[in-house]
């Protein structure tokens, strides 16, 4: 194998596939503007919602407001109710959602200790499982007549002369000993990793497909075989190129990513984790995105080759990319995976490809340096990428699968 | 030079089994001299030139191409082939330029050797005009010269033409035949594969006729005349293949 027609095999590769809009498209600009674009939309969304909930009153009936007028007008008070006027089909109007609501307040209602021995009045909350603003409307209303019941419990044993905190005898109380680092690095860290691997996935997808199926396609494969170059000369060529391309797209989306948290407004950023981001970023600290990298280095190349060793097979683009959909899926469920809560890294764990790697680049950028695990990783990670390397080679030494009819 | 000794390809197709597309093919073809292969389709030309391109690897038999063996030197063998078929597309991505500087960067060439071949090629064959325009922007007869340029560019002493005219109109063609006619004429050995009688009458000095893989009769146009006792190529052809 000769260096330099790997060289000439790979800048010539790069010149094709820059010159092709998908490439770019791929590789540059879509990790490049998918995290701002997402995160402002995101932000944008929160804050239509919030205002629409705002601004909209749940629509709800009381039955039986004889019974309780100043529950009633504590009700309106909260300011988070419209009572309509009482109607005979309000459990069609629940069905039919226009109403969210009702509730039935019974007779005596509120009535001073007279009955207190007996059983306790209930209220009844009419409501549409599965709605959500039904359901929204319900838990109000359980808030609103939760406060009810203290206030009442508390008036009738000031009655009697006794404290109301006889009702709590004993309080829990937790609190977070975690330091900053590790509350919004086990958070967004466990994100991190999910989009290295699934974008160092995604920019090696169209170059492998292109420069393999794609070939076939155009009918270039002959050309390029009748050449003075060897066939392990062209397949390195081909894959440094497809290597370099995923490599590119991981870095560009985790830069992205990190400067979308680190420089949009706090609010905007995902969900409750968001407050924290800005710490989070700033925690990132060089030897954990070195470590990081590290592992997705073999990663990449155990991507690339796979998805250029599947790719030949195919005869043209179409084909191969009805190949890949099911190695996406594997790619991607373990890394989604390793996001769920209670999964943690063990020996047994550190073997299985890109679920590994997933795992500990969580612990790294959490703050902590399982270094045993880092080897293990690794080591298993290159094992794995040597292999499909292998593989990748060997695919085009087989003449049914160059010349596949 | 070209000699095929007991030139063999099987094929293992999952359902008809063993397909023997060449089989036991013997010929000779000369340094200056244009050695037709003609066939039907089917008949096992296109196999029997990836062998000697050494694009595929013979089940048995071999071949010496320029003096290199085919299974033991085949890196060897492509630095000496110019290798052309309808099949051997254009990067279209690629400007003509770039796309035979890079065959020729393949072929080990330094940059100042190939600027200057280069150099000679656009000029011989015309090309200078659309030599920085995309290959996927080009005419069919545009695109045939970017091809011929390619197969040149390393100056290979054999060349091998796998049904070149196939689908071309009359004016690409004729480009294609008389590029063919001048290899012969720079000393080249050139092969080509055609199912076109009136080419081979045209171009060959030696035709061998395949059939089911094998090469049934061989010689020179006169002596096939002579021994077929028939003065038309296509009634010679029907008579070899119908025995």
């Amino acid at each position: 194998m000769k260096l330099r027609n790997i060289a000439v095999i790979y800048n010539k590769e790069r010149v094709d596939m820059l010159r092709d809009r998908r490439t770019l498209f791929n590789m540059l600009l879509f990790p490049l503007i998918m995290f701002p674009l997402m995160t402002t939309g995101f932000h944008k969304l929160e804050a239509r919602l919030t205002q629409k909930a705002r601004q909209e009153s749940a629509r709800i009936m009381v039955l039986g407001a004889e019974h309780a007028p100043a529950v009633v007008e504590a009700l309106r008070a909260t300011g988070k109710f419209e009572i309509v006027p009482l109607a005979q089909d309000f459990k069609q109007q629940i069905n039919d959602k226009v109403l969210r609501a009702a509730v039935e307040i019974p007779a005596g209602f509120g009535q001073p200790a007279a009955a207190a021995d007996g059983p306790p009045p209930s209220v009844k909350i009419y409501y549409y499982q599965t709605e959500l603003r039904s359901q929204l409307a319900v838990s109000s209303l359980e808030d609103f007549f939760g406060k009810q019941r203290d206030e009442m419990a508390a008036a009738r044993l000031a009655g009697r002369g006794i404290a109301a905190s006889v009702l709590t005898p004993v309080k829990t109380e937790a609190e977070n000993v975690a330091t900053e680092e590790k509350v919004t690095g086990a958070r967004l860290g466990a994100l991190v990793p999910y989009f290295i691997i699934l974008f160092s996935l995604m920019g090696a997808l169209h170059p492998a497909l292109d420069l393999t199926a794609g070939e076939k396609e155009r009918g270039t494969m002959e050309t390029i075989l009748a050449s003075a170059v060897s066939r392990g000369e062209l397949v390195m060529g081909k894959f440094f190129f497809v290597l370099t391309a995923s490599l590119l797209t991981a870095v560009i989306s985790l830069t992205s990513y990190g400067m979308t948290l680190r420089y949009t407004p706090p609010r905007a950023a995902v969900g409750a984790a968001g407050a924290s981001a800005k710490a989070f970023v700033a925690s990132f600290s060089l030897k954990s995105l070195a470590i990081v990298f590290g592992m997705v280095l073999p990663l990449a190349v155990f991507f690339s080759a796979t998805l250029i060793a599947i790719a030949l097979i195919a005869r043209n683009y179409k084909e191969a990319q009805s190949y890949v959909g099911p190695i996406m899926i594997f790619a991607i469920v373990p890394a989604v995976i390793s996001v769920l809560p209670g999964i943690e890294l063990n020996p047994k764990l550190a073997l299985i490809p890109i679920l590994n790697v997933s795992l500990v680049s969580k612990e790294v950028l959490s703050g902590s340096y399982p270094w045993g695990f880092i080897a293990l990783v690794f080591g298993a990670t290159c094992f794995y990428a040597a292999i499909a390397l292998g593989i990748a080679v060997l695919q085009f030494q087989r003449e049914e699968v160059l010349f596949r009819a | 030079m070209i000699e095929a000794q007991g030139l063999t390809k099987i094929f293992k197709d999952k359902k008809r089994g063993e397909i023997r597309a060449v089989d036991g093919v013997n010929f000779k073809a000369q340094p200056g001299q244009i050695y037709g292969l003609l066939g039907a389709n089917g008949a096992g030309k296109t196999t029997t030139l990836r062998m000697l391109a050494t694009i595929l690897q013979p089940t048995s038999g071999t071949a010496k191409v320029a003096g290199f063996d085919v299974v033991d030197d085949p890196e060897k063998v492509r630095s000496n082939v110019g290798f052309l078929s309808t099949a051997t597309a254009l990067y279209g991505r690629l400007t003509s330029k770039e796309f035979v500087e890079y065959f020729g960067r393949l072929h080990g060439m330094d940059e100042a050797a190939l600027a200057k071949r280069i150099g000679e090629i656009f000029d011989r064959l015309d090309m200078n005009e659309f030599r920085d325009r995309r290959c996927d922007k080009l005419s069919t007869g545009m695109k045939q010269k970017v091809s011929i340029a390619r197969t040149l560019v390393h100056d290979p002493p054999v060349m091998i033409f796998d049904e070149p005219t196939i689908g071309l109109d009359v004016m690409t063609a004729r480009v294609i035949v008389q590029f063919i006619r001048e290899c012969r004429a720079q000393g080249k050995t050139v092969i080509f594969s055609t199912h076109v009688m009136s080419e081979v009458e045209k171009l060959c000095d030696t035709v061998g006729i395949i059939h089911n893989g094998k090469v049934l009769a061989e010689g020179t146009l006169p002596q096939l005349r002579e021994r077929y006792g028939e003065q038309d190529m296509e009634e010679i052809f029907v008579k070899v293949v119908g025995e």
